[in-house]
């Protein structure tokens, strides 16, 4: 059946979004989670993964052009089928594009904050599970089952009189029809959903293990600092003009703090160590652990010999890093033998927080949103500035409070002086 | 004096279970009996019935069977006092279990006659046990439970004597083995005695104003029983009335017309055995207790009667008159008693047996019910004829008739004749209160080589997947 892929909802905050680039083309096959454009948000530019399958048949938002959310963007067409009639438009009242107010570019901007964890799994637009797989988990008659199948009344919604609660013949009669399929940001009624044990998967044993081990065993000590990010982001906007001018990606705030955390690893490396029993080993390279969430769980995956590579390197590697993980397609060589962590929770609108050490590294940076709020300039006046807090966890065994500051402090004069992050 | 959260008058099938149930419960509990404990069911009804019943099967099929197997012997008879005997044996072993039972969960077995006396000062109930000897003691009671049952109903013009107008009571009883019997009414209770009498050689004739013998039973399970009957020798007038009666010291004269009107016929017979229903038995002080338009104790969902603190459950309250049903009342009557949230269930689907041979047992919807309602069924029918046990056991008689509904497959009657119905019957029940669909019964494997096979083919058959027909 012919769909139409639609803005999805990349983040809590995102109203509207820019199609940077199509991956695929009109023509194409497609499948369900390829990565078909990617989009730039308020926060970040990030691959959107297509939620239908078959062949892309027409691109109704073309690249460059801003759409508000469930916009069409293309038109996906079962293999042979007829392209409806009104194929070739957007559906109307959909497919508007939003008015590129004047101060928009600044807001988007201003609030952007990198994301190096790709958009947590299906935005709500996904499709909603087959009617059959949820109901075989309920409890009904065999006759209630029929009944609510062939009335299209999903058991799940419907309240059972039988013993514990079995649903039977006449609670399906007597339910409102409706259910399946529904429509999107529709939510049942509330109910009372049963407690469920989940066995652990190896992925969820292992951040148990380890994570246990960190807090229990480490001795973690807090710093945070905050940075001034309008040279960034000043500087962020002339680099993705020039960029994208060339045809080249355009790239995020995160991009921009994992090149200042290299470089401020090199100036303090002393937070590059790891604590060995009767001795600390300080390591020669800085190899950049970047935390990316996937479904039911996160990875660590590794960016080998970092203090070597430039923004452009460090952004690409972490782009095909990222993707890899999501489709859990990371190298055990990949995910391992990292130095120092960078978690960044900014897409989701988080101030600041305390990471826990990815052990047997020392420090992990727990970067923050950029908000917009009153600051007072050097000239005593309360202006409108841009701020972002970043957080370090460190393992005093190794890192004392003042060197945790100063490298915090040498991370903060990077980010404040970004034009030493492209030189 | 005494005070108990719960005295239940009357101890049989609602009784006891119903004095058990709220003992389980933590209750205080006494159960009064006038007679034995066991009522109607233990002592007078289902069990000595069915001890009868297996020694009319046991004779038949030594006198009529035994060759076809290859068997003989010489002089076969039988000992009227010993048939009767082993019957009354039976109830006394299992009215013995109940008193066990009572004193196992701890309820107190009042011998004695029931009655409500008022209100007590506590604003729960009295009530009095009149014993043997006439001695009365009044206890305090907050909750009540009736659960006296019925008794035979007779006729204007044919009134009980115990000698030659008898009921089902007497009919168990008799000493002397009648030479010829007339049994007024063709449901299950004329139809066994009618079974037994006629298998230790007394001529029967049975009476019944509908068309058929058992009437409440799907008609073709009716016909085929009417089939059977007539090759064991019973004589059966169907849509025939009684209208008048002669009784002598000598015998009965009853005088019948065809119910649609015509020439009555004189019947002669040494006794007339009445089954034509029954009437509840009502406890003494329950003048105030609403009952219906036949005369049945009025109860709401939750087994509550008109007056505070009186449920009542059983017989009494209305049909089916059932052991089964009235054990599942008195559950629910308690249960609604003791947690006001219960789920109290009136009884909905029960399953319907008769014991005489070739046994009927049925639960659900009848085909003519279907019609009636006007629901949209299929028939799935599976003869016993073609089944291998039941050829391999000499049971070839009957069959099992399915109805499921058209549009979802949901088994809305089953409808059994043959040998063992009465055991098979349990499943389709269970089909029914699950609101199993034919895929559910197609898709059980049935034991081969059984009698229940034929549930799994009359399922098929419903929708054409038949194998062995």
């Amino acid at each position: 059946m012919a769909s139409y892929l639609k803005m999805p909802k990349l983040s809590d905050t995102m109203s509207e979004g820019t199609l940077v680039k199509w991956l695929k083309k009109e023509g194409d096959s497609i499948a369900v989670d390829e990565d078909i454009a990617e989009v730039e948000t308020d926060k970040a530019t990030m691959t959107m993964p297509s939620f239908a399958e078959g062949i892309l048949h027409k691109i109704y938002v073309q690249e460059g052009q801003t759409v508000v959310l469930g916009a069409a963007l293309a038109l996906v067409l079962e293999d042979g089928e007829e392209p409806p009639a009104d194929a070739d438009t957007a559906p109307a009242g959909e497919a508007k594009a939003a008015a590129p107010a004047a101060e928009a570019p600044a807001k988007s901007e201003a609030a952007a904050a990198p994301a190096a964890t790709p958009a947590p799994a299906p935005a709500p637009a996904a499709a909603p599970a087959p009617a059959a797989s949820s109901s075989s988990r309920i409890k009904a008659s065999p006759l209630a089952r029929k009944v609510a199948k062939e009335k299209g009344i999903d058991l799940a919604r419907v309240t059972g009189s039988g013993p514990g609660g079995r649903i039977v013949k006449k609670d399906v009669e007597n339910a409102p029809a409706g259910g399946g399929g529904g429509s999107l940001g529709l939510l049942p009624p509330a109910m009372a959903k049963p407690d469920r044990s989940v066995p652990l998967t190896g992925m969820r044993r292992v951040i148990s293990q380890r994570l246990l081990e960190s807090k229990t065993t480490i001795p973690h000590f807090y710093l945070n600092i905050e940075i001034d990010t309008e040279p960034l982001m000043n500087l962020r906007e002339q680099v993705n003009a020039a960029s994208t001018a060339n045809g080249g990606p355009k790239y995020t705030v995160n991009d921009f703090v994992m090149r200042a955390v290299v470089l401020a690893t090199g100036s303090v490396p002393e937070v590059n160590g790891s604590f060995q029993g009767d001795s600390i080993l300080y390591h020669g390279e800085t190899h950049l652990s970047v935390a990316v969430a996937i479904e039911d769980g996160l990875v660590t995956p590794v960016i080998r010999s970092a203090q070597s590579k430039s923004i452009k390197d460090l952004a690409s590697e972490l782009k095909d890093l990222a993707a890899k993980a999501r489709d859990k397609k990371l190298t055990p060589n990949e995910m391992t033998g990292g130095t120092i962590t960078i978690s960044n929770l900014g897409a989701y609108g988080i101030a600041n927080f305390d990471a826990i050490i990815n052990p047997p590294q020392a420090a992990i940076l727990a970067i923050g949103t950029i908000t917009k709020q009153p600051v007072v300039n050097a000239q005593n006046q309360i202006v409108p500035g841009q701020r972002m807090w970043i957080g370090m966890s460190c393992d005093h065994r190794v890192i004392d409070g003042a060197v945790g500051a100063k490298f915090l402090s040498e991370l903060k004069r990077f980010l404040e002086t970004p034009v030493l992050l492209v030189s | 004096m005494a005070s108990y959260d719960l005295i239940v008058i009357g101890g049989g099938p609602a009784g006891y279970v119903g004095a058990i149930r709220a003992a389980q419960l933590g209750k205080k509990v006494a159960c009064i009996e006038n007679d034995r404990a066991g009522g109607t069911c233990l002592n007078w009804g289902c069990i000595p019935t069915k001890a009868l019943i297996k020694n009319a099967d046991m004779y038949l099929n030594m006198r009529d069977k035994a060759a076809e197997f290859g068997l003989s012997f010489d002089n076969l008879s039988y000992d009227w006092s010993k048939v009767i005997g082993r019957s009354r044996n039976v109830s006394d072993k299992l009215a013995g279990g109940i008193e066990f039972l009572f004193k196992k969960n701890k309820v107190d077995y009042l011998r004695g006659t029931g009655a409500l006396a008022g209100t007590s000062p506590s604003g729960g109930n009295k009530v009095t046990v009149t014993d043997a000897e006439g001695k009365t003691e009044t206890h305090d009671a907050k909750n009540v439970l009736l659960a006296t049952g019925c008794k035979a109903r007779d006729l204007p013009f044919l009134k009980f004597d115990g000698k030659r107008v008898i009921g089902a009571r007497e009919a168990m009883l008799l000493a002397e083995q009648p030479k010829e019997m007339l049994i007024i009414g063709a449901g299950a209770i004329g139809v066994e005695f009618a079974y037994f009498y006629n298998a230790f050689g007394t001529k029967v004739t049975i009476i019944e104003m509908m068309d058929h013998l058992l009437p409440v039973e799907d008609t073709e399970v009716s016909q085929t029983l009417e089939k059977s009957f007539k090759k064991q020798g019973i004589n059966f007038h169907l849509a025939t009335k009684t209208t008048a009666a002669n009784v002598t010291d000598g015998g009965v004269e009853l005088t019948v017309e065809p119910a649609k009107g015509g020439d009555p016929v004189v019947l002669k017979g040494d006794v007339v055995l009445v089954a034509v229903g029954v009437g509840a038995i009502l406890p003494g002080g329950a003048e105030k207790l609403e009952l219906t338009d036949r005369g049945f104790v009025k109860t709401n969902d939750r087994y509550q009667t008109n007056l505070p603190g009186v449920s009542a459950a059983g017989d009494l309250i209305g049909p089916p008159w059932l052991a089964h049903v009235a054990s599942f009342e008195a559950i629910h009557a308690v249960e609604s008693m003791f947690d006001p949230k219960h789920k109290s269930k009136k009884v909905d689907i029960f399953p319907g047996c008769t014991y005489c041979h070739p046994e009927v047992a049925s639960v659900g919807l009848t085909e003519r019910a279907c019609k009636e309602k006007g629901i949209a069924y299929k028939v799935g029918k599976f003869p016993f004829q073609a089944s291998g046990r039941a050829l391999a056991v000499g049971e070839p008689e009957g069959f099992v008739k399915l109805i499921y509904g058209e549009k979802y497959g949901e088994l809305l009657g089953a409808h059994i004749i043959g040998a063992e119905a009465t055991e098979l019957i349990a499943e389709m029940g269970l089909a029914i209160t699950l609101e199993a669909t034919y895929e559910e019964l197609e898709n059980t494997i049935h034991a081969h080589p059984t009698l229940s096979e034929a549930i799994h083919e009359a399922t098929s058959d419903a929708f054409g997947h038949a194998i062995h027909i």
